[in-house]
């Protein structure tokens, strides 16, 4: 964890209200884990004062990259940003997905809008190859699915309007996937939080492991301010634990999906 | 040139902390921060028993702050001895810890557990957390009650006591001289300010809470002016906090009557900002040819 400010090389427009974010992070990259996120100051923006959380999506030489969505004050202001200009991150923060050892279960990639971001590093360090799901409302939300078929991964695209592959949720080809085989079959999920209840359900349906990485609320993003906690079981009982730290990325089979409505 | 400052018996080396509840138990910080630098270091709020907290969302953010409503999770006095004090007594500036309970007699025997510890810097009483329904500012808000619970602490400890007021309260001034009467060595002014955030789109308050704390810049005029008006009704040192973000707030808070300051909700945006506030107050004690930061203090020139 460094807390820099560091260069924009680039920011530019993916696809619709989508943006890549490059930022030169000589110190920061290689300490870098799939799953983790930075936590960046847009200091433009006069009157809100908060991070903003974003998932690191790729690692290259001495830069990292955030994928992210124009969605309120924030990513917007971030948008707005140009190449050059600097921005203070602290990074890297919470704890990552575990990568697979050679020999062990096949990873099946499960990941909806922009959760595909978390889920590159994953799929670029883990020695098994396996299926990476990706699914969006339409055809503008497939994002990286390019870049995870360059990793020689087998890509299956959903999109809820049909717009770009198979129509429907992104949980459809995944219980065809789990019903043909689910032996050495691990899930890791990152995405909206009712896809991931609906990943955690699947993955307690046929007994697999899963680990998905939690998309909430954060302020601090270091564990102080008890912001982004969720109901996580723990010895007898429950806890409130941080997605920040003890998080993002948890095992589904801890988390109380109930408590937490 | 001398930043040191005196809160009770305690010695800060200079007169910035954290706000109890925006820096952890320090360890969080300590990757980032040279906790080493710091005047002292404030913990967030400690009763008997470990507490779960209120349910999410449990902030938000407003124009210039952030409203919270955390509910005080935390370890309880067995946890926080277990995981964070073998950290913090290593530490090379005092410890301030936090406390608070449902009753009386949970904030002496809170108090009674960490006078036995040993090492601790001094003790804050938490009058004044707006989030909680036992406890917090019902305390801070009510004369009679603010007097016994802080003399049921004076009898429980010899640490210096700190009793952090809470600003809900039509004036603060005889609430401080309560607090100084019943043996209180320090004020802490002020904790966060009773508020409430609606979601336009789906007309539901912000916050699982429904209510919760303002803090920030957003609240540091209030701060100020209730930092000046107990200023004048207590001899006892006051420790400045309310949307500091840099320098020039602190020296806002330590003229209005503040022997020291505390930064705290800035902590989460920029974790440096408690070291560059005691870089700056040394920089304009050198422009301004000071040599002792308590000459500061209180040193507003009301016009005649």
């Amino acid at each position: 964890m460094l807390e820099q400010t560091v260069q924009i090389v680039s920011n530019e427009r993916d696809t619709d209200s989508y943006f890549r974010l490059v930022l030169r992070a000589p110190q920061i990259a290689p300490l870098i884990q799939p799953g983790q996120f930075a936590h960046v100051r847009v200091a433009s923006m006069k009157d809100a004062l908060l991070r903003r959380p974003f998932s690191i999506f790729q690692v290259a030489g001495d830069t990292f990259s955030i994928l992210y969505k124009t969605i309120g004050k924030g990513t917007n202001a971030l948008s707005q940003m140009r190449a050059g200009e600097e921005v203070s991150v602290i990074a890297p923060l919470g704890h990552g997905f575990t990568i697979p050892e050679p020999g062990e279960e096949i990873p099946l990639l499960v990941a909806g809008g922009y959760g595909m971001a978390a889920m590159y590093l994953l799929a670029q360090r883990s020695p098994q190859k396996g299926i990476v799901f990706v699914g969006g409302r339409k055809r503008v939300d497939i994002l990286c699915e390019k870049e995870f078929a360059a990793l020689d991964w087998d890509v299956r695209v959903t999109t809820e309007d049909g717009s770009h592959g198979e129509k429907g949720l992104v949980t459809q080809p995944l219980l065809a996937e789990l019903k043909r085989t689910v032996a050495q079959r691990k899930l890791f999920a990152c995405g909206p939080t009712g896809m991931l209840k609906a990943v955690g359900k699947i993955a307690e349906d046929f007994n697999v492991p899963a680990e998905l990485s939690m998309d909430e609320h954060m302020c601090c993003g270091v564990g102080v301010c008890l912001t982004c906690v969720i109901p996580v079981k723990a010895g007898d009982g429950w806890e409130f634990q941080r997605t920040c730290t003890e998080g993002p990325v948890f095992d589904s089979r801890k988390i109380l999906w109930e408590t937490a409505k | 040139m001398n930043l040191s400052v005196k809160i009770g018996t305690l010695t800060m080396q200079n007169p910035v902390t954290v706000a109890s509840g925006t820096f952890g138990y320090g360890i969080e910080y300590s990757r980032l921060v040279h906790l080493s630098q710091l005047g002292a270091v404030t913990v967030k709020g400690i009763r008997l028993n470990p507490v779960r907290g209120n349910s999410s969302p449990r902030t938000t953010e407003v124009a210039s702050g952030m409203l919270n409503a955390i509910g005080l999770q935390g370890p309880g006095v067995d946890g926080f001895i277990k995981k964070y004090w073998p950290f913090l007594k290593e530490l090379k500036v005092p410890t301030i810890i936090n406390i608070w309970g449902t009753t009386i007699e949970e904030y002496a025997e809170v108090a009674r557990r960490f006078d036995a510890l040993g090492g601790v810097g001094a003790l804050e009483l938490n009058v004044s957390c707006p989030n909680i329904k036992e406890g917090g500012a019902q305390f801070g808000t009510d004369l009679k009650l603010l007097a016994q619970v802080v003399g049921a602490c004076r009898m429980a400890t010899k640490l210096p006591l700190i009793t952090k007021m809470s600003p809900n309260v039509v004036s603060i001034a005889p609430f401080a001289k309560a607090a100084e009467d019943a043996g209180s060595d320090a004020l802490a002014i002020t904790n966060s300010y009773p508020a409430m955030a609606i979601d336009i789109e789906t007309r539901k308050p912000k916050l699982a809470n429904i209510t919760g704390g303002l803090t920030g810049p957003a609240i540091k005029p209030i701060a100020i002016k209730l930092v000046w008006e107990a200023a004048q009704a207590v001899k006892i040192p006051i420790i400045g906090m309310g949307g500091i973000q840099n320098a020039e707030d602190a020296i806002e808070f330590l003229m209005a009557g503040a022997t020291a300051v505390a930064v705290g909700t800035a902590n989460f945006y920029e974790p440096q900002t408690p070291l560059q506030v005691i870089a700056g107050i040394r920089e304009f004690m050198e422009r301004k040819k000071i040599g002792d930061v308590r000459d500061i203090t209180g040193s507003v020139q009301m016009k005649k």
